[in-house]
C-alpha cells in the first residue's frame, strides 16, 4: 500500500525518466506555451469549412430536402445528403445501424440530415437555414420502460440486447431481504475541446487523409472507408491533438461528412462542432432503472442478489452492446455473491443516443447495488463499511458470471485506504465553507454533515469475445529509440507512459513516439475500457525487449562472449565477470534493430445467452470511496467537503499521473451526483450548455486524499493496470450515500436535486 | 462589413481586417494564427478562452474584437518572457496539472490575472479566481497546486 506521496516498488535504473517516477508530460510543455496543435487549431490555406444541417426533431419523416437554395449562395462549394453516400449508408461502432445521413425518417434530435462546405463559417451558417427540409413530426418514444414493447424506433427493433445471469440457486432465499429502485439521469462527457478536424483529399488516387480528435483511429478508418467506398488503405486516420474524450469520441462523428465534403469539393475541409451541437452530436451515458432486491443471512453475508437493469440507448447501437453487458456482470459489485438473477436491457428509444462513457455499465450499477449494501447495513443494524469488508471478494472467488477471479482483487485493501484518512473537522462559518459556496445562501443551522461509502469494481479491456488487439513497433539506431504505436492519445497520459516503459528497457531517455496514424501500423484499438496502458503498454514493453533482445545477441558477437553470459536488466547489458556493463541503446551504433508485433490479452468468451455464464473477462479493477458533504436540508444545498479513496492500480507506472486520473475520474463521479444531467422533454434537450448542464468548478471540488493500492498485475506491463475508470465507479454511489446520511432521505436518483432534498 | 483596424497583442501591433461583429477570439486565431487561445463553448461557459485586456480577464469569444483596440491584450503565447516559463507554467508543468491540455491557457490566463490583482491570494481567492475556468480532465487539484505555489514563488521574489 502506497500512500500517493510515496515512490513506486519498481527498482529504478538510470536515466531516472523510467518507470516509477513522476515524469512530466512530452506534450505539456507545448500545451502550456500555447503552441500544441488541438484538431481545431489545424489550418490549411486552401481550406473550407464544414458544417452539419441536423434535425430539429426527435422523431419525424422526412418528406423532401432541398438542397439548390444553399448551393446558390455564393462561397457554398457543396452539400451533401444521403444521395452522395457513395459506400455503405450506415456506419456503427459494433452494429452499423447509424445512417451517415438521414433518408426517410430521423431518430433523434440533432440527427445529421446534410453536410455543407463554404468559403467561411458564416457562409456555413446562411446555408445550413437556406437547406429546405420538410418533416412530418410523428410521435417520438421516450419512456424507457415501455420502449421494448413501443412502436419500433428503428427496423432492427426496439431491444439492442438482453443480458441474464442465472447463477447458483435461483431460488436461494435469505433471511433477511431488501429491496429498492434506483435511477441515473443522463450524463455528458462533457470533453473541452469540442468534435473537430480536418478531410484532406489526395492529389488525384481519390484517397483521403482525415485528421481528427479520436479514441480509435483503426475503427474510424473502416468505418470511413466503408461509407466512402474505399479500400481500408486509402483513407488515413491521423489523430489530430485532442481535448479529451472520456467514451464519447469512440463514435464517428462528423468523419464521413468531412470527407464527403473534401471529395466533392477536391479541396481540405475542417469541421468543427459548436458546444450545443456537440452536446447533440456524440453518445451520453445510458440513463439506467435498475430493480434491485438484496438477500443476505442475519449475519449479514450476502446470500442472492436479484436485479433488473433497463438502460436506455437512444435510437442507435452504439456500444450499448458492451453497456448491457457490463451492467450485467457487475450488478452484485465486489462482493461474494452465491446466487444471483439479473436481468439487464437496453432498449432503444428517440431520446439522444447513448455510448460510451468512462465506466459505462458498470457505473450504472455501482449506484444500484451500493445503495442496496447500505440499506441491507441498516436492516441488520451493521456499520456500512463492516458489511461491505464481510462480503469483500478475492481472488479466487466466483463471479456471477461463474468465471473465477484470478487477478489481484485487492477490495478490502481498497476499503480500509479509503476509511484510514482522519475525517475532516467540521466546517468553519466562512461562507467558502457553506453548502451553496459563492451563493451564499446556506443557513448554517440547517446545514448537517453525512459520511458515505461505496466500493466498485469492473473489468478493464475488452471482454466477451471481442478480439482485444494491438501493435507497436520499435526501432533503434544510434541510440535513439523510435516507437510506433497508433493508440489514441486523448489526455490520459499514454505519450508518457510508453516513453517510460522504452527508457526502463532500453536504458536511453532519447525516445520518440510518432504520431499515432492508421498509415504506419496496425490497430492499437480503442483508448477505452481502461485498456491501454495495459495492453498498448505492453505491446511497447514486449517491442522494446525484443529489439532489446537482439542487442543482446549483438553484443555477445561483438565481445566475442556466450549470447547466454550476457544478461539485460533496466536497460543495461552485463556479463556477470563485468566485461560487459552497457547501456543497451549505446551499445551498438550504426545498426539499426527493430521489431514489430501484435499483442493480445489472453483469450475471453462469450456469456451464455441463457444463463449469462462465461469466462468473458482478463483482469479486473476496483476501488472504494468515502464522501463527506454538508448538506443545506432546508435549501437542498450540498457541498462535497472531502472524498478519500483507495484505489487498486497493479503498479504506478507515473504517480502523479495515476493521481491525475484518479481526481479527475472522482470530479466526474460528483458530477453525476450532485450536478450534472442533461434534461430532456419528449425527446428534446433542453440544457445543451454549460450555463444549463452544470460541471464541478474548483469551487466545487472536494478535497481528495488518495492511497494507490499497488498490487502488481500479471499481464500489465512492469505489473500495471488501466486506472482511468475506476474513479467513476464508486465515488457517486459514495457521495449519494453521504446526502442519505445527512438527510436521512432515501434519495434513489442521482443526480440529486436540490428540490430531491429540500422537498424530500 | 470588412473593418481594417490595429490590436495590440502581448506587444506587438497587428493589423487586422475581419467584419466588425467577430469575436476576439476568432480574430486571435483564425486572422491572427494565435491559436493558443482556446474556444472550448464560445459562449462565455468555460473559460478556454481567457485573454487578458489591460490586464483583466475576459472571455475573449464573447467580446467584440474591434472593441479591444487601443487596449493591451495578452495571451497565453505572451506568458514567457524570452525563453523563461512563467512560474506558473512551470509549476503546473510539476504538479501534474496538465492533461488534455485544452483548458490549460485559459486557465494560466486566469491565474496569471489573478496572481497579479492578488499577489498572495487566499486560497479560496484561488478557487474563486480561477471558477470560470472549466477543467474535465483534472478534477482541478493540481492545477490548484501549481497556483498556490506559484503565488509563494512570486512572494519571496523582492
Ligand atoms: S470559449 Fe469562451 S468561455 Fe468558452
Ligand atoms: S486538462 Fe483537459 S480540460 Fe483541463
Amino acid at each position: 500500500m502506497t500512500d500517493t506521496s510515496a515512490g513506486s516498488t519498481t527498482t529504478i535504473n538510470p536515466p531516472a525518466t523510467g518507470v516509477g517516477n513522476s515524469v512530466d508530460r512530452p506534450d505539456a510543455s507545448a500545451k502550456v506555451l500555447g503552441s500544441f496543435e488541438f484538431s481545431n487549431d489545424l489550418n490549411h490555406e486552401r481550406m473550407l469549412w464544414g458544417a452539419t444541417i441536423r434535425s430539429p426533431h426527435p422523431s419525424a419523416r422526412i418528406v423532401s430536402i432541398n438542397v439548390a437554395p444553399a448551393l446558390a449562395i455564393p462561397g457554398v462549394a457543396a452539400v451533401v445528403t444521403h444521395h452522395d453516400v457513395p459506400g455503405s449508408p450506415v456506419y456503427g461502432l459494433i452494429s452499423h445501424d447509424q445512417p451517415v445521413f438521414a433518408s426517410d425518417v430521423v431518430r433523434y434530435q440533432g440527427e445529421p440530415v446534410a453536410a455543407v462546405a463554404a468559403d467561411h463559417p458564416d457562409t456555413c451558417r446562411r446555408a445550413m437555414v437556406a437547406v429546405e427540409v420538410v418533416y412530418e413530426v410523428t410521435e417520438p418514444v421516450v419512456d424507457l420502460l415501455t420502449a421494448a414493447t413501443a412502436k419500433p424506433v428503428h427496423p432492427d427493433g426496439n431491444v439492442v440486447r438482453r443480458v441474464p445471469i442465472r447463477f447458483g440457486d435461483v431460488d436461494a432465499v435469505g433471511d433477511i431481504v431488501v429491496e429498492g429502485t434506483y435511477e441515473m439521469g443522463m450524463q455528458d462527457q462533457a470533453f473541452m475541446g469540442p468534435e473537430s478536424g480536418m478531410a484532406v483529399p489526395a492529389a488525384g488516387d481519390g484517397s483521403i487523409d482525415l485528421y481528427v480528435a479520436t479514441q480509435w483511429l483503426h475503427e474510424d478508418r473502416d468505418q470511413v472507408a466503408d461509407c466512402l467506398g474505399l479500400a481500408r488503405d486509402d483513407v488515413r486516420i491521423h489523430l489530430a491533438g485532442t481535448g479529451g474524450a472520456f467514451g464519447a469520441r469512440e463514435d464517428v462523428s462528423f468523419h464521413v461528412h468531412a470527407c464527403l465534403l473534401a471529395q466533392h469539393t477536391n479541396r481540405p475541409v475542417k469541421m468543427q462542432y459548436r458546444r450545443d451541437e456537440s452536446f447533440l452530436g456524440h453518445v451520453h451515458r445510458h440513463p439506467a432503472h435498475m430493480t434491485y432486491r438484496h438477500h443476505a443471512t442475519n449475519d449479514g453475508r450476502l446470500v442472492k442478489v436479484e436485479c433488473d437493469i433497463v438502460l436506455d440507448g437512444g435510437a442507435y447501437a452504439s456500444s450499448s452492446f458492451a453497456v448491457c453487458g457490463n451492467a450485467a456482470r457487475f450488478a452484485a459489485g465486489p462482493y461474494k455473491v452465491p446466487n444471483a438473477v439479473v436481468n439487464a436491457s437496453v432498449v432503444r428509444t428517440n431520446n439522444p443516443p447513448c455510448g460510451a462513457m468512462r465506466g459505462f455499465g458498470a457505473v450504472q450499477v455501482c449506484f444500484g447495488h451500493e445503495a442496496q449494501m447500505d440499506k441491507l447495513a441498516a436492516a441488520l443494524d451493521m456499520d456500512p463499511l463492516e458489511i461491505r469488508l464481510l462480503n469483500a471478494l478475492e481472488t479466487g472467488d466466483r463471479l456471477i458470471t461463474g468465471q473465477i477471479l484470478d487477478g489481484v482483487a485487492p477490495v478490502r485493501e481498497c476499503i480500509e485506504a479509503a476509511a484510514a484518512f482522519p475525517l475532516p473537522p467540521i466546517s468553519g462559518n466562512d461562507v467558502f465553507d457553506q453548502p451553496g459556496g459563492a451563493g451564499r445562501t446556506a443557513d448554517p443551522l440547517a446545514v448537517r454533515r453525512g459520511v458515505g461509502f461505496a466500493v466498485g469494481f469492473k473489468n478493464a479491456a475488452f471482454a466477451e469475445g471481442f478480439v482485444d488487439d494491438t501493435h507497436a513497433r520499435c526501432r533503434l539506431e544510434n541510440g535513439q529509440v523510435t516507437l510506433w504505436c497508433a493508440a489514441a492519445e486523448v489526455g490520459q497520459g499514454f505519450v508518457t507512459i510508453v516513453r517510460q516503459i522504452a527508457v526502463s528497457t532500453l536504458g536511453t531517455d532519447r525516445v520518440e513516439l510518432m504520431r499515432a496514424s492508421t498509415a504506419d501500423i496496425g490497430s492499437a484499438g480503442s483508448t477505452s475500457a481502461s485498456r491501454q496502458t495495459y495492453m498498448s503498454g505492453a505491446a511497447v514493453l514486449k517491442a522494446c525487449e525484443e529489439v532489446a533482445e537482439q542487442v543482446r545477441l549483438a553484443i555477445a558477437a561483438t565481445h566475442d562472449v556466450a549470447p547466454e553470459l550476457v544478461t539485460i536488466e533496466g536497460g543495461r547489458a552485463r556479463t556477470i565477470d563485468g566485461r560487459v556493463d552497457v547501456i543497451v541503446a549505446d551499445a551498438i551504433a550504426d545498426v539499426r534493430f527493430e521489431a514489430e508485433l501484435r499483442h493480445m490479452h489472453r483469450e475471453t468468451y462469450p456469456l451464455d445467452e441463457e444463463t449469462g455464464q462465461g469466462d468473458c473477462d482478463v483482469t479486473w479493477i476496483f476501488a472504494a470511496h468515502r464522501a463527506v458533504v454538508d448538506v443545506d436540508v432546508e435549501l437542498g444545498l450540498v457541498k462535497v467537503v472531502e472524498v478519500t479513496t483507495g484505489q487498486d492500480v497493479g503498479v504506478a507506472l507515473n504517480p502523479l499521473h495515476v493521481i491525475g486520473q484518479i481526481e479527475g475520474g472522482i470530479s466526474q463521479g460528483v458530477g453525476l451526483a450532485v450536478m450534472e444531467e442533461i434534461i430532456t422533454d419528449v425527446g428534446l434537450v433542453r440544457n445543451p450548455s454549460f450555463t444549463d448542464y452544470l460541471l464541478p468548478t474548483m469551487v466545487d471540488m472536494p478535497d481528495v486524499r488518495i492511497t494507490l493500492i499497488e498490487q502488481p498485475e500479471e499481464g500489465g506491463p512492469f505489473g500495471a493496470k488501466g486506472v482511468g475508470e475506476t474513479p467513476s465507479l464508486s465515488s457517486t454511489p459514495a457521495v449519494a450515500a453521504a446526502v442519505r446520511a445527512a438527510t436521512g432521505l432515501e434519495l434513489t436518483r442521482v443526480p440529486i436535486k436540490p428540490q430531491d432534498i429540500a422537498l424530500g | 462589413m470588412s473593418e481594417i483596424y490595429e490590436l495590440r497583442v502581448n506587444g506587438v501591433d497587428y493589423p487586422v481586417t475581419a467584419d466588425a461583429n467577430r469575436n476576439l477570439s476568432g480574430v486571435l486565431r483564425d486572422e491572427l494564427g494565435l491559436t493558443g487561445t482556446k474556444e472550448g463553448c464560445d459562449d462565455c461557459e468555460c473559460g478556454a478562452c481567457m485573454v487578458l485586456l489591460d490586464g483583466q480577464p475576459i472571455n475573449s469569444c464573447s467580446y467584440l474584437a474591434a472593441q479591444a483596440q487601443g487596449r493591451e491584450i495578452s495571451t497565453v503565447e505572451g506568458l514567457m518572457d524570452r525563453d523563461e516559463m512563467h512560474p506558473l507554467q512551470t509549476n503546473i508543468l510539476e504538479c501534474g496539472g496538465v492533461q488534455c491540455g485544452f483548458c490549460t491557457p485559459g486557465m494560466l490566463m486566469s491565474a496569471h490575472a489573478l496572481l497579479e490583482r492578488t499577489p498572495e491570494p487566499s486560497l479560496e481567492e484561488i478557487k474563486v479566481g480561477l471558477s470560470g475556468n472549466l477543467c474535465r480532465c483534472t478534477g482541478y487539484g493540481t492545477i490548484f497546486e501549481a497556483v498556490a505555489a506559484a503565488s509563494k514563488v512570486e512572494k519571496v521574489e523582492p
